[in-house]
């Protein structure tokens, strides 16, 4: 039922305070925060240096333009509206597709216009914003996720969190929405989480509720299988927005996308801890030897580091 | 990153902070432990009015010793006036005097008494019977019968007293009282209704001395004389005997405040208690106040009263900071709890944590229906606020009513931070569902009790109120604690699956 503090250590197991200190505050400059606490500013920054994001559909910033919401959306088929400086996932809302004047949620349910105004009218006010801040409303096309991924997941669109430390991606999970999250990715809500191997992008061991899992609790898919193809491209990604951004422990948020390959979702600059217990594996060793790297490296070099040094062995049954 | 600066800061906090709570320890006599003392009441009274630019004098009259409590030291403060302590007819008064004087004035008069067993009673010569008293045309009918109705169901002055307020207390509460009411004050009327009856009572004045108020007045109270004896009755109720908090101020029958030259004249008291070693309680122990002896003792009352609650606040933080650090627990609101903490030290802990539930599910049912509404986020919280002041007030009529008195002390609570509370509850229901809420709402109301039975702890009270020096300790502590960066104990618990042997 618990740990010793010294087993956790010699696990090599992060905590909150040690991430807070040790990595957030030592390795993120506040003055960088506003651009990866800033969605909008994200995007137009990634933009900048040439990482695809989904495309923006635009975005609703006074509550007099709330209205034209309906306009703006009316020739996508889905999309996505988010709070510019919401957190955690909160204030996402997912249409899948349009339907007699009403909306379709990924679940089924179906909204009416009025819902749709009220939900970016509330974004506005700042309701889902650190600090609850007016806010920006903004409005994406919705991703066509790959299809290698639809067996593994539940009405949402599963992400690949990469965990990058000075440039170096040093773990990766992904996140499948189940139906007891609700279609969410969260991993507390109960999202499946799949450890993956920074050399391959093949799944090393799921978790769910913070028990080992072997399948996708509603689809029944064996989780051995999993693998992300295009990993290296999607690493190379990842690393990259560390000269981006500035930032030295970043969580990158990563999506497969059917046409256009990985895309950068979202970045996070208090990234959670979460991704250790997906990974059956504590974070410490590895950001320890990152932290001995003295010399600068090139993306490519960086990536090619960590594939060198972080190799590990699946502990999925591949029968499954 | 050096982390030597940081270690100074917290060593230098530690040793100043130590240094001045032993000094005062040792220098000042002032005790560790709260118990085993003398209780001293430190009351100030406050003199406010207009001077009408032109020579004003001003009496207020003292009180002095009494069974109960003894008279230690008075000082008094006022700038520019001329001071004089008077006493005719065993009657106590200061008077302040200025030839020249406009505008708002204020004075200033402070006792220090000490808490004694005094059963002794005082003698006390009854005052002349009024003889003259004149009752306009329907009052005086009024008056003689409610004086008859009070004679035929009493035997002596006293249970005749007692029968007459009853005729103005609410349940039995006749039409001829009625009519007496609306003309006169009912202590007023009350001696003029015993005078008449040729009984020999006054008005007195007293205070209700209770730790740490501000801004209270004196109540008036009935003492009636017979055969030599007398008591004092509580004229809205009827009590008899003087309650043991009750410091009469004026026992003479005089006014308490007497302001010439000046308009819109008040006088308002603050009373502190705090509690001294016999032996220095009975000397003036706050007489040379030097640098070093850095205490609030040296602020007026009033300041100080405000001052217990404000150096409390820190021990409510420490208790934050530990369960989040330490434990890792989940609060909505990081400082929410230790406003409702507060809140509980004015209601007590169960009508605390009954009034903050009631609260906050009601306003949980009306928010999801505002929530429908589909309204601005700070029209809404406001509709919210306005809500649970709604609430709040409903249920202390209901209190009220249903007899229960602890319930009036809801209005202690904090309403705006009620009212975010119950709009991130309800925003936090929506988004990740009632165990989300239930989660958070433990972990506030669970840091919110700890954080109470902290501050509500005597032996704290008394070590931060007497001992500035736990200041700095207590922030050297928080330094310390917002630099740990080991787990939490709810993460030996989450990382427990890690810990395996693979």
């Amino acid at each position: 039922m618990w740990a010793t503090p010294a087993r956790l250590q010699a696990k090599g197991v992060i905590g909150m305070n040690r991430r807070n200190i040790r990595y957030i505050g030592r390795y993120n400059d506040r003055r960088l925060y506003p651009l990866v606490d800033d969605k909008l500013q994200t995007k137009l920054l990634a933009k900048h240096h040439g990482i695809t994001t989904p495309d923006l559909i635009g975005t609703v910033s006074t509550q007099f333009d709330v209205k034209h919401v309906v306009e703006m959306v009316k020739d996508a088929p889905g999309f996505v509206i988010k709070p510019a400086k919401g957190s955690g996932g909160k204030g996402i809302l997912v249409v899948e597709r349009q339907q007699d004047g009403g909306y379709v949620k990924p679940s089924g349910a179906r909204i009416e216009r009025v819902d749709l105004e009220r939900h970016v009218s509330n974004i506005l006010s700042g309701l889902y914003s650190l600090g609850g801040t007016p806010d920006v409303a903004v409005i994406e096309s919705l991703i066509a996720f790959d299809e290698v991924f639809a067996a593994y997941t539940y009405e949402g669109v599963p992400d690949i969190r990469v965990i990058i430390f000075r440039g170096y991606p040093v773990m990766a999970m992904m996140r499948l929405s189940t139906a007891a999250s609700d279609g969410k990715a969260n991993l507390h809500q109960g999202a499946v989480g799949v450890g993956l191997d920074i050399t391959t992008g093949a799944a090393l061991r799921g978790v769910q509720f913070n028990r080992p899992r072997e399948d996708h609790p509603d689809t029944g898919h064996g989780l051995a299988s999993l693998y992300v193809p295009g990993w290296d491209a999607l690493l190379h990604l990842a690393a990259s927005c560390y000269e981006m951004t500035g930032l030295g422990y970043l969580g990158t948020d990563m999506v497969l996308d059917r046409h256009h390959g990985p895309m950068l979702l979202e970045l996070n600059a208090r990234p959670g801890l979460a991704i250790q217990m997906a990974n059956g594996e504590g974070l410490r060793r590895r950001l320890d030897l990152i932290e001995k790297q003295a010399e600068t490296r090139s993306v490519e070099a960086r990536v090619a580091f960590a594939q060198r040094h972080f190799a590990r062995e699946g502990e999925l049954a591949s029968s499954a | 990153m050096s982390r030597v600066p940081f270690y100074l800061l917290v060593g230098a906090l530690l040793v100043i902070g130590i240094i001045l709570t032993i000094f005062r320890h040792f220098h000042y006599d002032v005790p560790f432990m709260p118990g085993e003392q003398r209780q001293i009441w430190e009351v100030e009274a406050q003199v406010n009015f207009d001077a009408e630019n032109g020579p004003v004098r001003i009496d207020l009259a003292l009180p002095s010793n009494q069974p109960g409590f003894r008279l230690l030291t008075e000082n008094t403060a006022s700038s520019g006036f001329g001071l004089s302590y008077l006493r005719d007819d065993k009657a106590r008064h200061a008077q302040w005097a200025i030839r020249q004087a406009n505008g708002p004035q204020q004075l200033y008069y402070s006792a220090q008494l000490l808490v004694t067993d005094g059963e002794e009673e005082f003698l006390a010569e009854p005052p002349a019977l009024q003889r003259d008293i004149g009752w306009e045309r329907p009052y005086d009918t009024a008056a003689r019968e409610v004086i008859d109705q009070a004679h035929e169901r009493s035997a002596d002055a006293f249970t005749f007293t007692r029968e007459l307020i009853k005729e103005f207390t609410d349940q039995r509460q006749g039409e001829n009282a009625r009519l007496l009411l609306s003309q006169y004050e009912r202590p007023v009327l009350l001696t003029r209704l015993l005078n008449q009856a040729n009984v020999h009572a006054r008005i007195v004045n007293g205070l209700r001395l209770e730790d740490g108020r501000r801004r209270q007045s004196l109540t008036p109270w009935l003492q009636v004389f017979e055969n030599e004896k007398w008591v004092l009755i509580n004229p809205r109720t009827g009590e008899q005997g003087k309650p043991d908090d009750l410091l009469l101020w004026e026992r003479h029958g005089n006014a308490v405040l007497e302001v010439q030259g000046g308009s819109d004249s008040r006088v308002s008291f603050s009373m502190l208690r705090h509690n001294e070693p016999a032996s220095v309680a009975v000397r003036n122990q706050f007489a040379d106040d030097t640098l070093l002896n850095f205490s609030i003792h040296s602020l007026p009352i009033e300041e100080q009263a405000l001052f217990k609650t404000i150096l409390l606040i820190p021990i409510g933080a420490l208790v934050v900071v530990l369960l989040r650090v330490l434990v890792g627990l989940e609060t909505s609101g990081t400082f929410m709890p230790v406003l409702i903490a507060l809140a509980f030290i004015q209601t007590t802990l169960i009508t605390g944590l009954v009034g903050f539930l009631l609260v906050v599910a009601v306003g949980l049912v009306i928010r999801s229906y505002l929530s429908r509404l589909n309204l601005l986020l700070v029209a809404r919280v406001s509709a919210v606020i306005i809500t649970v002041i709604a609430i709040i007030s409903l249920f202390s009529v209901m209190a009220y009513r249903f007899g229960l008195n602890a319930g009036l002390t809801i209005t202690f609570f904090p309403m705006i931070i009620l009212s975010w509370t119950i709009e991130r509850m309800s925003i936090l229901w929506e988004e990740e569902g009632p165990k989300e809420v239930l989660k958070q709402g433990f972990g506030s109301l669970l840091t919110a009790v700890l954080a109470y039975l902290a501050m509500n702890n005597p032996w704290v009270r008394h070590i931060t109120f007497n001992f500035l020096g736990v200041q700095l300790i207590l922030m050297a502590m928080i330094l310390l604690l917002g630099n740990y960066t080991g787990y939490r104990l709810l993460e030996l618990r989450r990382f427990q699956p890690l810990a395996k042997d693979d």
